[in-house]
């Protein structure tokens, strides 16, 4: 099947989960903190040992190397790290790529040459999208990417994204605590709990 | 030239200056002395105990007897190493990658000097062999502890940068990089603070034992430099080797941080 496959995925406990995204794309993911909304984040890139497969346009994640494996399934974390000093450093080769402008997600140029430490953590939350879409990815896991943003930036995180999977057809799952904001950005809505995921009901 | 030999008597006067620091301790309540007399003590009965071991060493150059002095001393070292660890890794890996590179890179070096160096007749004289042996050791065991000692902690303590740095599909050592430059940085920076100041600030101890033993100057100065060059080599084999296995054992075939495999 196309797209991204989970199959009875569990990890630490959790799970088994399945579910599949379609490529191009969005899956929302909503449910109570603790119920495993990161960990089967992590488990899906192969950041954490698990049981079950995963595969991506009929390849399975044990077909490539890890590092490969996570380049294209690429996970947004909600909390993002910086170790160099400039916010333009973090770029492949200094630059932000064809994927995406700087400008898109309302970073102007001049923001790159800041340090991170400078920048406010509604910009740094957007760096870390540009970060991750300039690395042109195959499928994005988002964990709540607008976390930090006001309505405006969220907006534009939200429009990018879209363009991006029509762009690319790469399949995003979306995690988010926003029902109004995962029904209005992807075409099926689930709930996740420690048991597995289901539909999430009417009013969630 | 008037060779000074000391006495019992004149070493207790200068163990008289290290019990008067114990008193001020004592007094000034430091906590020191304890552990101060402790060491002092244990070194005296070490170093007198192996002077006639060599004593002994010498005057039979027996290769078997060397050979079991030299693996006494490799168990020591390799005791003493896990001992300064503060963290290890779990399982049997936690002992091997601290003492392996310590074991091969001081033979290695040793047994280098040795035979291409030195030249002594037989090649395995215990006047140069055990002195070099435990050269390198010593040197090799502050390092390999200083290295992983550096890395092990900084490694969960930047857990979330290295998982970053995975999840934007860099490889192992791409995400461990700045670490590994940083925890090598750590263990040489004593070594290269001893290379810099040695003869303007101090006078290394090989050459300065030398000296007061009365050997000539200029000949005390070439086996300090031979000493520096093979402690610099064979302690900075050792921990970039230890450096290396332990990276490679704190990640899986998948390319994962396993923070798990720390004790």
């Amino acid at each position: 099947m196309p797209g991204l496959n989970v199959s009875q995925l569990s990890a630490g406990g959790a799970g088994p989960y399945t579910l599949n995204v379609p490529p191009g794309e969005c899956v929302g993911l909503i449910g109570a903190s603790g119920a495993g909304k990161t960990r089967l984040l992590r488990a899906i890139s192969d950041l954490d040992p698990h049981e079950g497969e995963v595969t991506l346009d009929d390849v399975p994640a044990s077909g490539l190397p890890g590092h490969e494996w996570r380049r294209r399934v690429a996970l947004l974390p909600a909390d993002p790290r910086w170790w160099h000093a400039t916010a333009r450093a973090h770029l492949p080769e200094g630059g932000a790529g064809e994927a995406v402008a700087p400008e898109q997600l309302g970073l102007a140029d001049e923001l790159l040459d800041r340090t991170v430490a400078r920048l406010s953590a509604g910009q740094r939350q957007r760096l870390a999208l540009l970060r991750l879409l300039a690395r042109e990815p195959h499928c994005l896991l988002l964990d709540e990417p607008t976390a930090h943003l006001d309505p405006e930036s969220a907006a534009r995180v939200e429009a990018v994204v879209a363009a991006y999977r029509q762009r690319t057809g790469a399949p995003v799952l979306w995690v988010g605590h926003d029902a109004a904001q995962l029904e209005r950005v992807a075409s099926r809505v689930l709930r996740l709990t420690p048991e597995g995921i289901r539909s999430a009901p009417e009013g969630t | 030239m008037n060779l000074i030999t000391l006495s019992p008597w004149d070493l207790g006067w200068a163990a008289l200056a290290v019990l008067v620091l114990a008193a001020i301790s004592l007094r000034e309540g430091l906590g020191i002395e304890r552990t101060l007399l402790v060491a002092a003590v244990r070194m005296a009965v070490q170093l007198i105990l192996v002077g006639y071991v060599l004593k002994a060493l010498f005057t039979t150059v027996n290769p078997w007897l060397i050979g079991a002095l030299a693996l006494a001393m490799v168990g020591m070292a390799g005791y003493e190493v896990r001992a300064r660890l503060k963290r290890k890794l779990v399982g049997p890996w936690g002992r091997w990658l601290a003492t392996g590179p310590l074991f091969l890179s001081s033979f290695a070096v040793t047994l280098f000097a040795l035979l291409a160096v030195v030249g002594a007749e037989p090649w395995y004289h215990p006047r140069y062999a055990i002195p070099l042996l435990g050269m390198m050791l010593g040197n090799g065991m502050s390092g390999v502890a200083l290295v992983l000692n550096h890395l092990l902690a900084t490694v969960p303590a930047r857990r979330d940068e290295i998982e970053q740095r995975l999840m934007l599909g860099e490889t192992r050592d791409q995400a461990m990089h700045d670490i590994r430059r940083e925890a090598m940085h750590a263990a040489t920076i004593p070594l290269i603070n001893a290379m810099t100041a040695a003869g303007i600030i101090s006078l290394p101890g090989v050459m300065t034992g030398q000296i007061l033993a009365g050997a000539p100057p200029v000949e005390a100065v070439r086996f300090q430099l031979l000493i520096m060059f093979l402690i610099a080599a064979g302690s900075g084999f050792a921990q970039v080797m230890a450096l290396k296995l332990t990276v490679a054992r704190l990640f899986d075939a998948r390319g994962r941080l396993r923070l798990d495999r720390m004790g």
